[in-house]
C-alpha cells in the first residue's frame, strides 16, 4: 500500500489557561486519520472546534502535547517535510510593502530556483490566480480576495504535492469563492492532495472526496459526505398553488407555509399520498414533490448541539 | 552554508528601507549642518573636537534607537501579523529566520552608520578643510559603534522571543545602561572584604555584556590611535556574544508555541 499523504496519529493539543497557567485546556483531543494521495480532504467543525490547531501543528507553528504527524512519510519535525507542502494561513496576511510579484519571488527563493525560473514561476502562478495585471501593485492596496489568492499563490508556487488551506474561502463574496473553489479543483484534476478547513459546508460537499468533522476537539467521523451523512429520506417536501378563492384544507393549513403565491408542507414520506390527495380534492395546483435528505449541514448542527449537550462522539462513519 | 538567512536579511533590510527607517539621516545631516555653522565660529582645534564628539554621540544614539526599536519588534511584528506562518512553512528553520532577521538589522544598521559617518566626514572638512592622519581613529570608533549596535540587536532580539515589545525595549535598554557600568560593578564588588560579594561582583562582570570597551568616542576626538590589539578584543568579544545570545534567543523561540 503506498504511504498516505497525511498520517496524523493521537494528535493532542492542551494549552494552559488562566493566570498561573496551571489549567490545562484541551483543544485537540487524540485526533488520529489519514488523508490518501489525490484527495480533496475537508476538515470540517465550527470555531473554536480544533481546526486551526491542528493545521498549525502540522505546520510546526504550534508543538503538539501527544501525538506524531507526518506528511508524505516525513515527521513534521523534518524541515524537508516542507518542500512538498503548501500553507494558506485563515485570514493571511503578507508583508504589505511588498508588491504580489516580489511576495512570490521571496518565498519561491527558498526553495532555490535560479532567478530565470523563479521570473518564470511567478508569472506562472499570478496568471493562475487572476492576478496577472496586479502583479506589480503593493500587497496593501489588495482586496481581501486578491490577498486570499495570492495567499494561494505562495503556497503552490514551488509545485508542492500536498496543499494545506485554512478556511480559503471565508470572507469571499461569492465570486472569489468560486474563483477559490476553481483552483482547488484545478489542484485537484493535477492530481495534488488539497486538505483544507472550512465551516461552509456546501463548499465542502461540492468539492471534497472525504471529509472529517471536528468538534470540540474531537473528532466525530471520517468518510465521503455521501456516506458520513445517512441518505435515508426523513420527509417529503411539497409546493403548490391554490386556484384564486379556495381555502387550504384544513389539515394542511396549520402545516403549511406561505412563500408569496405558493405554498410549502413538509410531510412524512407514508403521508405523501394522502396528501396529494387532500390536495388534488381542493383543485390545488402541484408544482414539485421532492424527497429531503439531511445534509452534511444538518449532520455538523446535530454534533454541534450534542457536543453542546456534552454527549459521547457520534458513532457515523469510520477513521481510516 | 545555507543561503536562508540571507533571503530573510534582505527582506528586512527592504522592510525598513520602505518604512523610510533611513529618514532619520535627514535629521542628522540637519544637526550635522547646523553644528558645522555654529561651530565655524570657533577655532579650528575646538570646532574638529566638537564635530567628532557630537558626530560620533549622534550616530550612535542614532543607531541604538534604531537597534532597540525596530530590533524588539522584529519577531513580534511577525507573530502579530502572522506573516511568520507562510515563512515558516516554508523550509526554513526558526533559527535560520532569526538570524536572517538579526543580518537584515545590522545590515540597516551598518548602511545608515555608514552613510552618516559620511556625514561627519563632509562635516569635518567643512570646518577644517582637511584630514589628519588621526581621523583614522574615528572610523575605528565607528566600527565599535557598529558592534556594539550589533550586541544590543541581538539582546533586543532575544527579549523579543518571549516578551512583548514594551518589556523587550526595557530589558534591552536596562541591559545596555548595566552593561556600560560593568566595570564599575565590578569594581564595587572589589572594595567590599566579603568573598561572596565580591565573586558576585565578578560573575555579574563576566556575564552582562561590556559595553564600556565600545567607546572610543573621546579617543577619536582628541585624535588618539587606539590599539590594534583594542580593535581585535572587541571584535572576538561582540561576536561571541552575539553568537551565545542568538543561540539562548534560537533556543527560547524554536520551542515557542506561534498562537
Amino acid at each position: 500500500m503506498s504511504t498516505p499523504a497525511i498520517e496524523i496519529q493521537g494528535l493532542t493539543k492542551d494549552y494552559a489557561v488562566g493566570f498561573w497557567r496551571k489549567q490545562m485546556r484541551r483543544s485537540l483531543d487524540n485526533l488520529t486519520l489519514q488523508v490518501q494521495e489525490g484527495e480533496a480532504f475537508g476538515f470540517l467543525g465550527p470555531n473554536g472546534a480544533g481546526k486551526t490547531t491542528t493545521l498549525k501543528i502540522l505546520m510546526s507553528l504550534i508543538f503538539p502535547t501527544a501525538g506524531t504527524a507526518r506528511v508524505r512519510g516525513r515527521s513534521i519535525d523534518d524541515v524537508r517535510m516542507h518542500r512538498e507542502i503548501g500553507y494558506l494561513p485563515e485570514q493571511p496576511y503578507f508583508y504589505d510593502y511588498l508588491t504580489a510579484r516580489e511576495l512570490l519571488d521571496y518565498y519561491a527563493r527558498f526553495f532555490g530556483y535560479p532567478a530565470a525560473e523563479r521570473r518564470q514561476r511567478v508569472a506562472l502562478f499570478l496568471e493562475r490566480v487572476g492576478l496577472a495585471s496586479a502583479g506589480n501593485v503593493q500587497l496593501r492596496k489588495f482586496s481581501k480576495g486578491m490577498l486570499q489568492r495570492v495567499g494561494i499563490a505562495q503556497a503552490i508556487v514551488h509545485d508542492p504535492q500536498v496543499i494545506f488551506l485554512d478556511e480559503p474561502m471565508s470572507g469571499l463574496d461569492p465570486v472569489g469563492r468560486r474563483e477559490v473553489r476553481n483552483i482547488i479543483l484545478d489542484l485537484k484534476r493535477q492530481g495534488r492532495t488539497v486538505f483544507f478547513s472550512t465551516h461552509i459546508l456546501s463548499d465542502a460537499e461540492m468539492l471534497c472526496d472525504r471529509v472529517a468533522v471536528l468538534v470540540g476537539g474531537k473528532l466525530q467521523g471520517v468518510g465521503a459526505p455521501g456516506e458520513i451523512v445517512s441518505m435515508e429520506v426523513y420527509a417529503m417536501e411539497i409546493f403548490f398553488e391554490m386556484r384564486s378563492g379556495r381555502p387550504l384544507p384544513g389539515a394542511l393549513a396549520a402545516h403549511a407555509t406561505k412563500m408569496g403565491e405558493r405554498f410549502r408542507v413538509e410531510v412524512p414520506e407514508a403521508q405523501l399520498y394522502p396528501t396529494l390527495e387532500q390536495l388534488r380534492g381542493c383543485e390545488a395546483r402541484i408544482l414539485s414533490v421532492a424527497p429531503l435528505r439531511p445534509t452534511l449541514e444538518d449532520y455538523f448542527l446535530k454534533l454541534v448541539a450534542r457536543d453542546k449537550a456534552n454527549s459521547l462522539p457520534a458513532e457515523v462513519g469510520s477513521a481510516r | 552554508m545555507s543561503t536562508i538567512p540571507g533571503v530573510v536579511a534582505i527582506n528586512t533590510f527592504r522592510e525598513a528601507v520602505r518604512d523610510r527607517v533611513l529618514y532619520n539621516l535627514i535629521f542628522f545631516a540637519l544637526m550635522m549642518i547646523g553644528a558645522s555653522i555654529l561651530v565655524g565660529e570657533i577655532s579650528i582645534g575646538i570646532s574638529r573636537l566638537v564635530i567628532i564628539n557630537l558626530g560620533l554621540s549622534a550616530i550612535s544614539i542614532f543607531g541604538l534607537v534604531m537597534a532597540i526599536f525596530i530590533g524588539v519588534g522584529l519577531v513580534h511584528k511577525e507573530i502579530e501579523k502572522r506573516t511568520l506562518y507562510t515563512l515558516l512553512s516554508k523550509p526554513v528553520k526558526r533559527w535560520e529566520f532569526l538570524v536572517g532577521k538579526f543580518g537584515g538589522l545590522l545590515l540597516t544598521l551598518t548602511v545608515n552608520t555608514a552613510l552618516m559617518t559620511i556625514g561627519l566626514g563632509a562635516a569635518l572638512y567643512y570646518v577644517s578643510r582637511s584630514f589628519l592622519r588621526t581621523d583614522a581613529s574615528i572610523l575605528v570608533a565607528v566600527y565599535f559603534i557598529l558592534l556594539e549596535l550589533g550586541l544590543v540587536t541581538a539582546l533586543a532580539l532575544f527579549f523579543s522571543c518571549f516578551s512583548s515589545p514594551m518589556l523587550s525595549t526595557l530589558f534591552t535598554l536596562g541591559l545596555y545602561v548595566a552593561g556600560i557600568f560593568s566595570t564599575d560593578i565590578r569594581d564595587i564588588g572589589m572594595l567590599t572584604r566579603s568573598p561572596a560579594t565580591q565573586a558576585a561582583a565578578r560573575a555579574i562582570y563576566y556575564l552582562l555584556p561590556n559595553f564600556h570597551n565600545f567607546n572610543a568616542i573621546t579617543a577619536a576626538a582628541h585624535g588618539e590611535s587606539i590599539p590594534v590589539s583594542l580593535i581585535w578584543q572587541n571584535t572576538a568579544y561582540a561576536a561571541s556574544y552575539v553568537v551565545l545570545v542568538l543561540a539562548a534567543a534560537s533556543a527560547v523561540f524554536s520551542g515557542r508555541d506561534l498562537k
